[in-house]
């Protein structure tokens, strides 16, 4: 059962379940905890479902790359088969389920990100443009919107925003890491913006996402979610994040081999920090205990 | 000799079989549990009395019983 498990990627799920649950309680309408509860496992079992696809689109990349070739399906403990029948299976069931608990739109979404995150991710742009990360980033945006939506059967300014905020930070956060860490994604035949079109415009576009992911950040402070703790939170994180971005952009592959890539390291576990404050921070925002403060 | 000799094959079957059961377990509270709350939420007991198939005179408009 663990290596079934391990098709998942429990580890994606995790951030899924964090963003789609802020998303869901930051919604001006309540809902009811049970609703709540099955539509959290809901996302999360679709997220899996994603996850599971594709491993078993891309089984033959991931037996060729050392970070990978431990997985179920390359290292032969799952069959090929197996994993498909198993993506869809769990696809089909949280879908169904999530519009029989929520509603239509709710389950909408969550179909339309599996089929983007296995279909237009995974066998489409992964392979074919170094701006992968980019548009793939799209899938794992999805779930704070989805989380809204079973709260309010809309989407609204505020969802939007959500989704804009992890959707801008996932170019800076990858790209930081793969500055400092090799990988073989070149042997894979997988098209990595650092090896395609080098390293000094990788930095560039690592300031040009972090300017747009500043002004997505602060703007989601000026919506009906947001709130002083919010915009303090974020204004210290964006000023920190802008500071690091700009940087990397400065330096040169002989400063990253002086100190080890020690500014990319710095804003990569940043960048980690970064979407778990702001997330905690609009989470924070719709407690009793954010109201009550004195000078609201 | 035991007459009976467990094979290392029955032990793996045992976990999946188990594994699925738990699944088709949780599986069936969920929707148990869905229709519970999702009737709960409805209210009123009149809206879905209404349709159990079973004749209720007294849901019957007044000019159409007379």
């Amino acid at each position: 059962m663990g290596d079934y498990f391990a098709l998942l990627k429990p580890r994606v799920m995790s951030l899924v379940v964090f963003t789609a649950l802020v998303g869901l309680l930051v919604a001006p309408v309540g809902v009811h905890p049970f609703i709540g509860f099955l539509a959290i496992l809901c996302i999360a079992v679709g997220a899996g479902a994603s996850g599971a696809l594709n491993m078993w689109w891309d089984a033959d990349i991931d037996a060729v790359m050392k970070r990978t070739v431990k997985r179920p399906i390359p290292s032969g403990r799952v069959q090929p088969g197996e994993a498909l029948a198993i993506g869809m299976a769990l696809s089909g069931f949280s879908i169904v389920l999530l519009w029989l608990a929520t509603n239509a739109l709710a389950a909408g979404l969550l179909a339309f990100t599996i089929f983007f995150y296995a279909v237009v991710y995974s066998m489409w742009l992964k392979r074919s443009t170094p701006q992968n990360i980019v548009i793939g980033g799209a899938a794992g945006a999805f779930p704070p919107m989805i989380g809204w939506a079973v709260a309010t059967g809309g989407v609204s300014v505020e969802s939007v925003l959500m989704f804009m905020l992890t959707f801008m930070w996932t170019p800076p956060h990858f790209w930081a890491l793969a500055l400092f860490v090799k990988t073989d994604y070149g042997d894979a035949k997988v098209p990595m913006l650092t090896v395609t079109h080098g390293r000094d415009v990788t930095r560039k576009y690592i300031v040009a996402y972090t300017v747009l992911l500043v002004a997505t950040a602060i703007a989601l402070g000026f919506t009906s979610i947001g709130g002083p703790v919010y915009m303090a939170v974020a204004v210290v994180l964006n000023v920190q994040f802008m500071i690091g971005a700009w940087k990397v952009y400065k330096r040169t592959d002989a400063d990253c081999d002086a100190d080890n890539h020690l500014a990319e390291r710095k804003l990569f576990k940043l960048s980690l920090w970064y979407l778990f404050l702001h997330f905690g921070a609009l989470l924070f925002e719709a407690t009793p205990i954010a109201k009550a403060l004195p000078w609201l | 000799m035991a007459l009976k000799v467990e094979h290392e094959l029955h032990t793996r079957r045992l976990n999946r079989n188990v594994g699925v059961g738990l699944l088709l377990a949780g599986f069936i509270a969920l929707v148990f549990g869905l229709t519970v709350v999702k009737v709960i939420e409805l209210g009123d007991a009149n809206k879905f009395e209404k349709f159990d198939h079973v004749a209720r005179p007294q849901i019957i408009p007044q000019d159409e019983g007379n």
